[in-house]
């Protein structure tokens, strides 16, 4: 069985001006998404604060909750129904932590069991969260990331290019980079920032032109996945971190794939314009894209419907940066490429051009 | 040849390895013989699958080090005025200080041999002359305070394990975390509440004397005599049950503490059918108890545990045989942890709660379930898919991609990881991800065959251009995965492990275990066509 013909032949590249608009769509309505919540939105991981997941024996609503926990006196309480109809589940998040030893979870039960009659609340689910686990948690997440990127970038920009040499000073570029910006006081996220601007940097002075399409496509997929997460409202936990890094990791994969097909035509031959010969090694392995997409898309579809409300958003994650990570490997990486080669081309030419 | 057959070997041995590890996880029941030669590790659930409750703690260190600065301080107080030495004020300030004020300039030098042959550890500043007194400020050195502190930490760790380990978790796992923080796992709890009443009390037991002859409301208004302090009380009345918190006029001397307490039990007072907690002493304590008692016939004495007085009886006779007991109308399992804190010993500083997760059994189950079913499923697609688009090469790859899954399990079981919930999820990615490597070879494949080459030229092509790609693509993931098992934690560790484990396994089996098979049917069955 086929369902993408060997000798398919789709225009790409041609489009690529249209996959760009679309892409800088998708990011733009994620920042303004991420300016008008005020940054993400964290969960208790990062935040601190107490998340409650309650079932109940009898329908209440979300009036039913709040009226019980007014007593308590509580701040900053969220409600949120979780799945269907008549599943009485739900979620409850305050910026409340209790670091004395009566918990707010026997707390929270006990006021709404006074409402509702004993026996009827079953607490799930607790996650408390100190402000200082929360900061240490947060400090991991972010070392974990800037670790992740750091490590790729050296293997990408080592393994395109056939540098090692190169990618080894990239990573000493890059260690320095950040230790200047770390003893100038600035807070991780913008540490990361930094890591990934000194990564394009030396990426397009040194002209490792694929190791810079697969980072531009690597931060293309994750600025998507942030966005979706704020549009959505979901909250930033260390799960969402994980599956963001995982994306991270696949969605260079299906890239690797198509740069190692391109490198395989260019051996090949030598003449063929590079715009036609990049479209070609992308039609080429369409067939192995979006099958393997396919297949990673039906599991995490799977584990997205039926996997239960803990690993909902994770799944979530996985989900947009699977769909993503394929678009970006086809869409986005490979024009990048394009993009990079003709501006070197060009200012080859103007400089034989200024020298005549 | 001979190449083929330690390939043979290789692969068999893997297999072979990995149903041992996997055995036990499987069956309930081993044979007696089984634990002689082979593992007997289950594959270990992690607490957000099987239930349970994982706790943060953090030791408040610096109130032990105040606490020995304050003992430290009434020692000194008790040595000046035995051997008399005048001094208007002595307290101690902050968690490491003991501000002395002398009167008599002569008694400075007798006043400083006293410090330093007392409390050695306790630095003496240049004292300052303010309206002819003399103020010393007593410092603790600061190797002092750090050996407190961590003595303190693991004390603190000890006991509450003792606790834990007369309360009855299977499996708890306790330890310390950091510099203070003590890391708590119980699998399976069903009461978090009282676990953590359990572990959080400081159990400090003291007894003292009840001022009867302060009126509460003359107290309460701070007309308190010398040496009194107004304490709450636990009161539960007798008819409804109900706890309530009243005040009582205590003598502030401690006259004797839970040190000396050598075993406590629950018993059950045979008029009201109430439990009590029976206390038994050291021969010391035992003494000390015999003493105050005889002292204070019809006095009352209370019992206060970590501030609060619980009962104050009566003293009817002078009681020898070093026994008491503590009354308060207690529900059986207050009773029970009562007096497992009691017998386990107070904590040398109390405790704060830093983080804590708990899982419910029923949603543990509930994500247990719902985990392997999506598995199942996504599997049973992915599965089918592949057999439907490459055939009988496709079903080579299930074969694979069943072996990666017992794969991934039995390393869980061997290198005794934790299957938690991110970890399935990560099993369940595996699964779209590993047939990856053996779509990238058949496409490999399909596309040489094409151009007309042989099965065998084929294959041959297929798999050499196609390894490298494999590997490459795999190790951005891995790196991912590596990184997150540095920097995560519990079930995010469980995440990164699985994920690893399952690129490592698809590696394995679409390279060398699928090519074996390819290779084993072209050269010993000379098939000339390849169902792809």
């Amino acid at each position: 069985m086929e369902l993408i013909r060997p000798d398919v032949n789709i225009d790409f590249i041609g489009k690529r001006k249209l996959a760009f608009s679309f892409s800088l769509l998708l990011i733009i309505a994620g920042i303004i998404s991420l300016v008008m919540h005020g940054g993400p939105r964290y969960g208790v991981d990062f935040s601190g604060g107490t998340l409650l997941q309650l079932k109940f024996k009898v329908p209440v609503t979300e009036k039913d909750i709040r009226n019980g926990l007014k007593d308590l006196g509580m701040k900053g309480i969220t409600i949120q129904k979780l799945g269907g109809g008549d599943i009485n589940e739900f979620l409850i998040r305050s910026e409340l932590t209790e670091t004395k030893l009566q918990t707010l979870s026997k707390k929270v039960k006990d006021a709404i069991e006074k409402k509702l009659g004993s026996g009827n609340v079953e607490v799930l689910r607790v996650e408390m969260v100190g402000p200082k686990v929360g900061k240490d948690l947060r400090q991991k997440a972010l070392l974990a990331i800037y670790y992740s990127l750091l490590f790729i970038a050296i293997y990408i920009s080592g393994r395109f290019e056939m540098k090692w040499g190169l990618s080894i000073s990239l990573a000493l570029a890059l260690i320095a980079g950040v230790y200047v910006l770390t003893i100038m006081g600035l807070s991780m996220p913008i540490l990361i920032l930094g890591a990934l601007i000194i990564t394009l940097i030396f990426c397009w002075y040194l002209k490792l032109s694929y190791a810079l399409a697969a980072v531009v496509a690597l931060i293309h997929d994750v600025a998507i996945t942030v966005g979706a997460f704020s549009i959505t409202n979901k909250e930033v936990t260390l799960a969402g971190v994980a599956a963001l890094l995982t994306i991270v990791g696949y969605s260079l994969n299906d890239t690797i794939i198509v740069f190692d097909r391109i490198r395989e035509n260019l051996r090949k031959s030598r003449r063929e314009k590079l715009d036609v010969l990049i479209n070609k090694s992308v039609n080429q392995t369409l067939s192995r894209t979006l099958l393997t997409s396919g297949t990673t898309l039906i599991v995490v579809l799977c584990l997205f419907v039926m996997g239960g409300s803990v690993i909902h958003d994770f799944a979530f994650a996985l989900l947009v940066g699977v769909v993503v990570g394929t678009y970006s490997s086809i869409y986005v990486a490979s024009p990048i490429l394009i993009l990079y080669e003709d501006w070197v081309q060009r200012k080859r030419q103007k400089a034989r051009a200024s020298r005549r | 040849m001979k190449n083929l057959k330690w390939r043979i070997l290789l692969v068999a041995s893997v297999v072979v390895l990995s149903i041992i590890f996997l055995t036990p996880t499987l069956t309930a029941k081993l044979p007696p013989w089984w634990s002689k030669f082979f593992p007997t590790d289950k594959v270990h659930l992690g607490l957000d699958l099987q239930g349970g409750m994982h706790l943060v703690l953090e030791v408040q260190a610096d109130k032990a080090v105040e606490s020995s600065v304050e003992r430290k301080a009434h020692e000194l107080k008790r040595v000046l005025r035995k051997k008399g030495v005048h001094f208007i004020k002595l307290t101690r300030e902050g968690t490491d200080k003991i501000v002395v004020v002398l009167t008599r300039p002569n008694e400075r030098p007798k006043f400083e041999k006293i410090v330093k042959d007392e409390l050695p550890f306790m630095e003496i500043k240049t004292p300052e002359l303010r309206n002819g007194k003399y103020y010393y400020q007593l410092v603790l050195k600061a190797k002092e305070a750090e050996r407190i502190k961590k003595l303190a930490v693991s004390q603190a760790l000890e006991t509450i394990r003792n606790r834990i380990d007369q309360f009855g978790v299977s499996e708890p796992d306790i330890r310390p975390q950091g510099e203070d923080r003590i890391l708590i796992q119980l699998p399976g709890i069903k009461d978090p509440q009282r676990a953590i009443d359990l572990i959080g009390k400081t159990a400090v037991l003291e007894f003292k004397l009840v001022d009867d002859t302060v009126s509460l409301d003359r107290a309460l208004k701070g007309e308190l005599p010398p040496g009194d302090k107004v304490y709450p009380m636990r009161t539960v009345d007798r008819v409804t049950g109900e706890v309530r918190e009243t005040k009582i006029v205590l003598k502030d001397h401690t006259l004797l503490t839970g040190e000396y307490v050598t075993d406590a039990r629950v018993q059950i007072d045979n008029r009201y059918n109430t439990p009590y907690v029976a206390l038994a002493f050291s021969p010391e304590g035992a003494r000390i108890f015999e003493r105050i008692t005889a002292e204070n016939v019809k006095k009352r004495l209370a019992i206060v545990l970590d501030g609060i007085v619980y009962s104050a009886p009566v003293i009817q006779e002078r009681i020898s045989g070093g026994r008491a007991s503590i009354t308060g109308s207690f529900s059986m399992d207050e009773a029970r942890d009562l007096a497992i804190v009691l017998r386990a010993g107070s904590l040398p500083a109390p405790v704060k709660i830093l983080e804590e997760r708990t899982v419910g059994p029923s949603l543990g189950y509930d994500s247990i379930r719902s985990g392997l079913r999506s598995m199942a499923i996504g599997g049973l697609l992915v599965v089918l898919f592949m057999a439907v688009y490459y055939k009988l090469s496709g079903v080579l790859a299930d074969i694979a991609l069943i072996l990666n899954i017992v794969i991934i399990m039995a390393g869980l079981a061997g290198f005794k990881a934790t299957l938690t919930l991110p970890g399935i999820a990560g099993i369940i990615l595996t699964i779209g991800m590993a047939v990856d490597a053996n779509v990238l070879i058949f496409e490999r494949i399909r596309e040489e065959l094409r151009v007309g080459k042989t099965p065998r030229a084929a294959i041959d092509h297929g798999y050499s251009r196609a390894t490298l790609t494999i590997v490459d693509a795999n190790m951005t993931t891995l790196i991912a995965a590596v990184v997150l098992f540095q920097f995560g934690t519990g079930p995010i560790r469980g995440f990164a492990v699985t994920l690893s484990l399952g690129i490592l396994a698809s590696m394995f089996t679409a390279i060398i275990f699928t090519r074996l098979v390819y290779d084993y049917l072209l050269q010993k069955r000379r098939i000339r066509n390849i169902s792809i």
